[in-house]
């Protein structure tokens, strides 16, 4: 189902839990299909002993793909014409992301009716670990 | 990075939207997908990301017969660390901060992408716990079959002089 325009207003959010309790299993599936196979990911004690992080953490666009899951469960399949982000926190194993994005504009192009996402993902204790910005084509 | 034959799998999407959790039927059922308004199988809006596959000089992907500096019998198996641009690096270099896409279609199964890179911006910032940081910028233009612009992709890196402190 698609958004429509009649019945957003601006201000208006929507949020979902992207991932509870991540496990380190989710980063190394991660790695296999896009192809990232940097060791701070997947490789405890090369994370640990080499580059001296508390464990491994996740790819950022593990959390940009979670948060993807959202904006595509509210806006729908194939509707996205942009999405960015910027990584400002680490997003490490055992936490729990909640992404939520608020309409900041609904506006026209042509014939075409948009909508302007803000976007923010938390992690269990409020931290922000990334946020950005979505368009999408909505109905009338 | 430069990708010259990305082909778009039914397979890899699975896959894909496996790794991110996502159970949504229009990622893998041609069936499902077919009677929506899509009207067929798309891939999820970060899976252009896994280009990476298919470049040849990624350096995040172990390669046959060449060191690897991830651990094995030590911890790291290469004196020095490989960096990639776009998508992060190693220990203390390059981390990835910033991912853009412009979708001007969907990804589908059967399309074959070509990637154009081209260096982007550059700049310094001085960092809060990080040291100084240099940020830099990569635009990549892919194409399909048809060499119609699909996603434009924009990434910046950053890397540091040292570690960021843990909080």
């Amino acid at each position: 189902m698609a958004l429509q325009a009649s019945r957003l207003e601006v201000g208006q959010t929507h949020e979902e839990v992207v991932v509870e309790d991540l496990k380190r299993t989710q980063l190394v599936q991660y790695s296999g299909a896009s192809g990232d196979y940097n060791p701070l990911h997947s490789d405890e004690v090369f994370a640990t002993k080499v580059a001296g992080y508390p464990t491994v953490f996740a790819h950022g666009m593990l959390t940009m793909g979670l948060t993807g899951k959202m904006l595509t469960n509210w806006v729908g399949d194939g509707r996205l014409t942009s999405f960015g982000v910027r990584f400002v926190g680490q997003v490490w194993p055992g936490d729990t992301l909640t992404s939520r994005a608020t309409v900041a504009a609904i506006r026209e192009a042509g014939a075409t009716k948009l909508v302007d996402l803000t976007v923010e993902t938390v992690n269990q204790d409020g931290r922000t670990v990334m946020t950005g910005a979505a368009s999408a084509r909505i109905d009338p | 990075m430069a990708v010259d034959r990305f082909p778009v799998e039914a397979g890899h999407i699975l896959m894909f939207a496996r790794s991110i959790g996502d159970a949504n039927p229009i990622y893998s059922d041609e069936e499902y997908a077919r009677k929506t308004e899509v009207g067929r199988v798309i891939a999820p809006p970060t899976f252009v990301q896994s280009s990476a596959q298919f470049d040849p000089d990624w350096p995040l992907r172990p390669k046959i017969g060449e060191p690897w500096f991830g651990s094995g019998k030590e911890p790291t198996g290469a004196r020095s660390n490989p960096t990639g641009g776009s998508g992060g690096g190693g220990a203390g270099a390059g981390l990835h901060a910033e991912q853009h896409f412009e979708y001007h279609r969907h990804l589908k199964p059967g399309d074959v992408l070509r990637g154009v890179t081209k260096d982007g911006r550059r700049w310094e910032k001085e960092g809060r716990r990080g040291g100084r940081l240099q940020f830099m910028e990569m635009i990549t233009e892919f194409y399909d079959q048809n060499d119609e612009l699909v996603i434009t992709a924009r990434s910046v890196g950053v890397r540091t002089e040292k570690l960021p402190e843990q909080s």
